[in-house]
């Protein structure tokens, strides 16, 4: 193995701790009585999608340069599906960077399956989370994520179509955090919100997390998940050099900074003091806004990403909530959805490359374009046909018992007293 | 409604997609590929919409 490789080696062994961190901050936003499942659903979740990611996921996404599907059209190649054999089949892991780009996406499809969990939390059942995870990982994840990583279509624009250097990532905000955001959406939408959550002709109710410091603390565990996702990616997927990975780190720190500070403002402003829940969201929000471009960017201009995140998350949560109905326990529908496009298109913004070129955020729109016109009717249209298979939602009982007693047998804190639950009375 | 709503959504990506093969210079790419994003936009309003109105009608 080269140095390099070992680099990234280390650097993927800390991009756990990114998943470890959301499931953490899942269960703190979820209610006491689900919280066991919450965590339990976690990890069922990643070895789901990591299974499914070896089985087929890998075969759809490939590497770069590697054996694809495309076809002609209007002049040019569209290479739109990679054709590696099933399995893993025919890829040595000898810590070649196709073998790193392997186990870094069996985290990544892990992650991206973890994030829906965040909106179906206190009703969405333990067996349909995984269905829809094996779906995730196995077919819509690979898909983008070789349109973008794999020498897919969205890379090339800049080759046949002039537009920068093509479409660029270096971290996950599209391909990790936007699928799994988009995925959220539809599994808030087709389960619908928690009883008693929006009252006819009322305003929604208040559920409140159960711990704020299993929140927090997961922010402290995302971001050095996120320090490993993100220069372990700008090695692997934008040819960075190792003297590079400071500047992403620095990049990554100053825009979780920035989009905390951001949100400790904003919901000051709003509330007259902190909102812990929303601030440990606005962290969160910064480190997923800054997983496109922090290969690419100035420290400065991530303090601006990082600040635009950390607002446009708290505005987007109260919007998601109130005019749209739509119950979104864990936030992800704005973190990991909202934050990451924005990050997307910031990378076309603030972007600095040696040869200048002209057109870079306009592959970025293409990119957006494609996120909300293709994989959000891709990832709604499959979440729905599971649906139809078997309910994913819980049933009335399993709500009013929580997903603890209902789904597991067994609560998280049997030693807590239960006390008559306000939300539960309609 | 909701038929209608990723209508839109597919139809704002096939916009964004011919204007960037077809067209040939940026301002003209960039005018037809913001306007898809924003059929994209209101075809997503639409798709939340339709499933408030659904609840609304079982509740």
């Amino acid at each position: 193995m080269t140095p390099v490789s070992v680099l990234c080696l280390f650097f993927i062994f800390l991009a756990p701790l990114a998943p470890a961190g959301i499931s953490l901050i899942n269960t703190g936003l979820g209610r006491s009585r689900s919280a066991a499942h919450a965590m339990l659903a976690s990890l069922c979740v990643i070895a789901v999608a990591a299974i499914a990611y070896a089985i087929c996921g890998f075969a759809w996404q490939g590497v770069a340069g590697g054996p694809a599907h495309s076809f002609r059209a209007a002049g040019n190649e569209w290479n739109w599906i990679a054709a590696e054999p099933l399995f893993l089949r025919g890829r040595p892991m000898d810590g070649s960077p196709a073998s790193l780009v392997i186990l870094l996406q069996m985290l990544g499809a892990g992650l991206a399956a973890l994030i829906p969990l965040g909106s179906g939390a206190d009703r969405w059942r333990l067996g349909a989370s995984c269905a829809s995870a094996a779906v995730l990982a196995g077919f819509t994840y690979p898909l983008f994520a070789h349109w973008v990583w794999g020498g897919g279509w969205l890379a090339q624009l800049g080759v046949n179509y002039g537009l920068g250097h093509g479409f660029l990532d270096a971290g996950g905000a599209s391909c990790i955090q936007t699928v799994g955001g988009l995925t959220a959406l539809s599994v808030a939408l087709i389960l619908g919100p928690r009883r008693a959550k929006f009252v006819t002709g009322g305003l929604p109710a208040a559920i409140p997390g159960h711990d704020a410091v299993v929140v927090l603390f997961g922010c402290f565990l995302a971001w050095l998940g996120w320090l490993g996702l993100n220069a372990a990616g700008a090695i692997l997927f934008t040819g960075a050099e190792p003297g590079r990975v400071v500047l992403v780190a620095a990049n990554t720190t100053l825009c979780a900074a920035a989009g905390l500070l951001a949100a400790v403002a904003t919901t000051s402003v709003r509330f007259g003091r902190p909102d812990a829940s929303l601030c440990a969201n606005g962290w969160v929000g910064g480190l997923v806004a800054s997983s496109a471009a922090c290969a690419f960017v100035p420290p400065a201009a991530a303090l601006a990403i990082g600040l635009i995140a950390g607002v446009l998350v708290t505005i987007t949560i109260a919007y998601v909530e109130m005019p749209l109905s739509i119950d979104d326990p864990g936030g992800a529908i704005s973190v990991h959805a909202a934050a990451s496009l924005w990050g997307v298109l910031a990378l076309g913004i603030f972007a600095q490359f040696p040869d200048n070129p002209s057109g870079q955020w306009l592959a970025q729109l293409v990119g957006i374009a494609t996120l909300l016109g293709f994989v959000f009717p891709l990832t709604y249209s499959l979440n729905w046909i599971l649906n139809r298979v078997a309910s994913q939602r819980v049933a009335p009982e399993g709500e009013r018992q929580g997903m603890d007693l209902y789904e597991l047998g067994a609560g998280a804190y049997p030693e807590f007293v239960t006390h008559n639950d306000e939300f539960t009375q309609l | 409604m909701k038929l209608l709503g990723f209508l839109l959504l597919a139809s704002g990506w096939a916009i964004a997609l011919a204007a960037v093969i077809l067209l040939k210079t940026l301002p003209q790419r960039s005018v037809f590929v913001i306007a898809g994003i924003g059929v994209e936009v209101l075809g997503l309003m639409l798709v939340v919409r339709a499933h408030q109105a659904a609840r609304g009608l079982s509740e």
